[in-house]
């Protein structure tokens, strides 16, 4: 291994940017994580159960009706959600940051056109199989533009169009590592000097029946009624979430030049993905993860992007449990799962936490989360994928 | 003792193995044949019914039998040969455990109309097809092999397995610039001390009736059906579009020093990268080529090379109307009047746009430039365009000294990356 012949830089969280099921801005949000409120909708897509995203005015973060046009929801969601981290950041509008701002979005994508997708397959189920058939419908049906809709990169697209971020424009995909993926590589890149100011993130609109299907072909899908994460029994399953996750990143020394406070410091962010071929795995890997994050205080806490799928989520419990003196809160029971946002707004909850000196009540249900009455210094993020791929990250209080 | 830092003190990094899959062929030998004699992989779709399609055309791979079909395992498939031929080149791990991470330039992945259709028969004639009902017939296990093959992060995945790499595989999407970010990703990592090695394999096996149309819908496609070996005319004033295909790159990056300790053959250099994204629209260009122009100057800048160093320009070069006039705009505000002299040549014209591949599939082809002190033609070149007065090796190869080639890659939401790429270290 080459050795660094510097000094890693020290990395602030100078912007968070959270647009949810439970609304927008931070204020919004802590004062809904304190009095533990929950949106879900259990009847809109039944059986299956999703937090839907709260009715916001897009045109606050995305003032022009063409460009909300030419997205997806999911696409909105993030660039309404990155738009509030260039805020909080106090960067918005600055153009001279802006264009040398790096940026990595996690990212799915694929949003369908439901009406078409179920004519054309009607219409087949009618007898319409002429060679060409689909060819045909896809040719007059699909919207010129919905591709760009569709488009993992484009959330960035129109990052990069709505708000002008344009140093540079990474998407990475494969779910929730995708996101903890997006993080670990925008700090790696900071601490090494190869970039001074990222935004990262990602977003999800879990209200999409074309996504419920790909996670019931897994049997994923929560089924009839709520229950907080820990206590999903051994069926388990996740309620897909909708929501925006964004961070503002920077090195202390850029952020301290122009007079940004942050919310948190970014210490460390590590990966890693276990075969999950035996029980067990998982669990181990975490605690490998855990020994490189760094040390850890005794004041710290944990927030996870547990799933609640199984038996994923009893291997992440299995880890938990030998760590018990932390304080544990999974996001997930608040949010949904918002995949590859799951991470990022783990990251966010646990700045904003960190800049409000305390950490959020626990779900009152379970056994995994108690009261935490000191005000933490540290807080572990977890994110650990539904199929694959696990992920830790360090976030401290500056003082 | 060769110093193994660059000039900014950088670990340099280096290529020891490369692999391609294209319309062409399989493998470095077969496909550099093909290229340099001026050879197309463009053909009429076989695959699947064409009729009601504008663009019939597409540079398939067909050889290579995936059944039943998807993109994505036609994808995984070309990105595992590509891989295998990059890394026994290399000589490094063993078979299985390759000693460093997996950066994935990968198209994104979905659902396609096959498993769409089968949702629509498990259904039945007798129940209107809709999402609920797609949802109803969905579960139960039925499908659970659905659930994997169309997650995202499932070709990085088996190929993270197959290769034994190290670590969280990175699958990305910078569109049709994403073979080019994949190996600036593994340049980063290794120039950060993080890993001595990496994998980086861009890969994209999309040819299928909806991404035909989506593209078709935006215009982006030649419709030369008649001659497809002669639809892709990157430069031409006749050029109308680019032309889909399919194929896979990989590159082996390693560290000079451990190249070098290792006794590993060095077939390049990866001397810089550049990139810089557009804010300007979602499909065009600022107008300006303000940020096409930046992105050049950073990849020079990385490499700590001046304009006049660069010997061939291997282009983005797609064909289309707007493309090709962008990259002079863009080529000519940096290259000044050299950008008259200096080759400029598109490989896109034999095996047509690779998509999320093109980046590492021109990569491995402008390291075998290198390598052969050979130039590929820009074929199908016939009525040049008086507002590109590019030397695009028109119709046929040229030998010709080459130590420093400059690779582009732009792409749909602003994406823009360049390549430098030398024989020996600068």
């Amino acid at each position: 291994m080459t050795s660094a012949s510097r000094e890693p830089t020290e990395v602030w969280i100078t912007g968070i940017g959270l647009a949810t099921s439970l609304g927008e801005g931070l204020d919004t949000h802590w004062d809904a994580l304190n009095r533990r409120r929950v949106n879900v909708d259990e009847n809109g897509f039944a059986p299956c159960i999703v937090h839907p995203w709260a009715a916001i005015n897009l045109d606050a973060q995305i003032p022009k009706k063409g460009d909300q046009r030419q997205m997806e929801a999911w696409q909105r969601i993030g660039t309404y959600a990155a738009g509030l981290a260039l805020e909080a950041a106090g960067v918005k509008g600055n153009n001279e940051i802006l264009s040398r701002m790096d940026m990595i979005v996690a990212a799915g994508g694929g949003e369908r056109d439901l009406a078409v997708d179920s004519n054309i397959l009607n219409m087949e189920a009618k007898g319409n199989s002429a060679p060409g058939f689909l060819n045909e419908r896809l040719m007059s049906d699909l919207r010129p533009t919905l591709f760009l809709a569709q488009l993992s990169n484009l959330l960035a697209g129109n990052i990069a169009i709505v708000h002008g971020v344009s140093g540079s424009s990474r998407t990475f995909m494969g779910e929730e590592s995708a996101g903890v993926d997006a993080a670990r590589i925008a700090l790696a890149r900071i601490a090494a000097g190869q970039s001074d100011i990222a935004l990262i993130g990602g977003s999800q609109n879990g209200e999409r029946k074309d996504l419920l299907v790909l996670y019931e072909f897994g049997g994923l899908n929560l089924k009839d009624k709520f229950a907080p994460v820990w206590a999903r029994g051994e069926q388990g399953g996740f309620a897909l979430g909708s929501g925006g996750a964004f961070l503002v990143i920077e090195s202390k020394a850029h952020a301290e030049a122009r007079g940004a406070k942050p919310y948190a410091r970014l210490v460390n962010v590590v990966a890693d993905m276990a075969r999950r071929k035996h029980p067990g795995e998982v669990t181990a890997t975490l605690e490998k993860l855990w020994s490189k994050l760094g040390k850890i205080d005794s004041k710290a806490a944990i927030i996870t992007g547990a799933t609640g799928v199984e038996p994923v989520t009893s291997e992440e419990r299995a880890f938990l449990n030998a760590h018990a003196e932390f304080p544990v809160r999974a996001s997930g029971t608040m949010f949904g799962h918002t995949m590859e946002a799951q991470f990022p707004l783990g990251l966010a909850l646990a700045a904003l936490s960190l800049s409000r000196g305390a950490l959020f009540p626990p779900d009152g249900s379970s056994a995994v989360e108690v009261e935490m009455p000191a005000s933490p210094s540290q807080i572990v993020v977890i994110g650990t994928g539904h199929w694959r791929g696990e992920g830790m990250a360090l976030v401290e209080a500056i003082k | 003792m060769t110093a193994t830092r660059d000039k900014f003190g950088r670990p340099i990094v280096v290529i020891t193995g490369m692999g391609v899959v294209t319309s062409l062929g399989a493998g470095k030998a077969d496909n550099w044949k093909k290229l340099t004699a001026g050879e197309s992989g463009i053909r009429t779709i076989t695959r699947f019914p064409t009729e009601g399609l504008k663009t019939t055309m597409a540079g398939t791979v067909d050889f290579i039998p995936i059944e039943p079909f998807s993109s994505t395992d036609l994808s995984e498939r070309l990105g595992e040969l590509a891989g295998e031929e990059a890394i026994a080149q290399a000589g490094i791990g063993n078979k299985g455990d390759f000693p460093g991470p997996l950066f994935l330039a990968v198209a994104p992945v979905e659902v396609e109309w096959p498993q769409r259709q089968e949702l629509g028969r498990a259904i039945g004639p007798e129940t209107e097809v809709n999402y609920d009902a797609m949802l109803r017939v969905s579960g139960g296990g039925r499908y659970v092999d659905y659930h994997k093959r169309f997650l995202f992060g499932s070709v990085a995945d088996h190929l993270a397995e197959a290769f034994g790499t190290k670590g969280s595989p990175i699958s990305l999407s910078t569109a049709c610039a994403s073979g080019a970010t994949a190996i600036q990703l593994g340049v980063e990592a290794i120039r950060r001390g993080e890993a001595d090695v990496a994998l980086c394999v861009a890969t994209d096996g999309s040819v299928n009736p909806e991404a035909l149309v989506r593209f078709s819908l935006l215009s982006a496609l030649s419709t030369h059906n008649d001659r497809p070996e002669a639809a892709a005319r990157p430069f031409s004033k006749n050029r109308d579009g680019f032309v889909m295909a399919e194929g896979a790159g990989a590159l082996v990056l390693e560290s000079f020093e451990a190249a070098t300790a290792r006794g590993a053959k060095i077939l390049g250099i990866i001397a810089g990268c550049g990139e810089l994204a557009d804010s300007f629209h979602r499909t065009r260009s600022s107008p300006d080529g303000k940020p096409i122009i930046g992105c050049v100057r950073n990849a020079l800048a990385d490499a700590g090379l001046a304009s006049d160093q660069i010997d061939y320009i291997n282009a983005h070069g797609t064909g289309t109307p707007e493309n090709d006039k962008m990259e002079y705009l863009g080529i000519s505000t940096v290259f000044g009047e050299r950008a008259k002299q200096i080759p400029v040549s598109s490989n896109k014209s034999m095996v047509g746009h690779t998509l999320s591949a093109a980046g590492a599939v021109e990569a491995v082809f402008s390291l075998l430039t290198l390598e052969h002190q050979r130039i590929p033609p820009t074929i199908n070149y016939d009525i040049p365009d008086p507002a590109i007065p590019f030397d695009v090796v028109p119709n046929k190869a040229r030998d010709a000294r080459v130590t420093t080639v400059m690779s582009n890659s732009f792409g749909f939401g602003g994406q823009n990356a360049s390549l430098v790429l030398t024989r020996e270290p600068v």
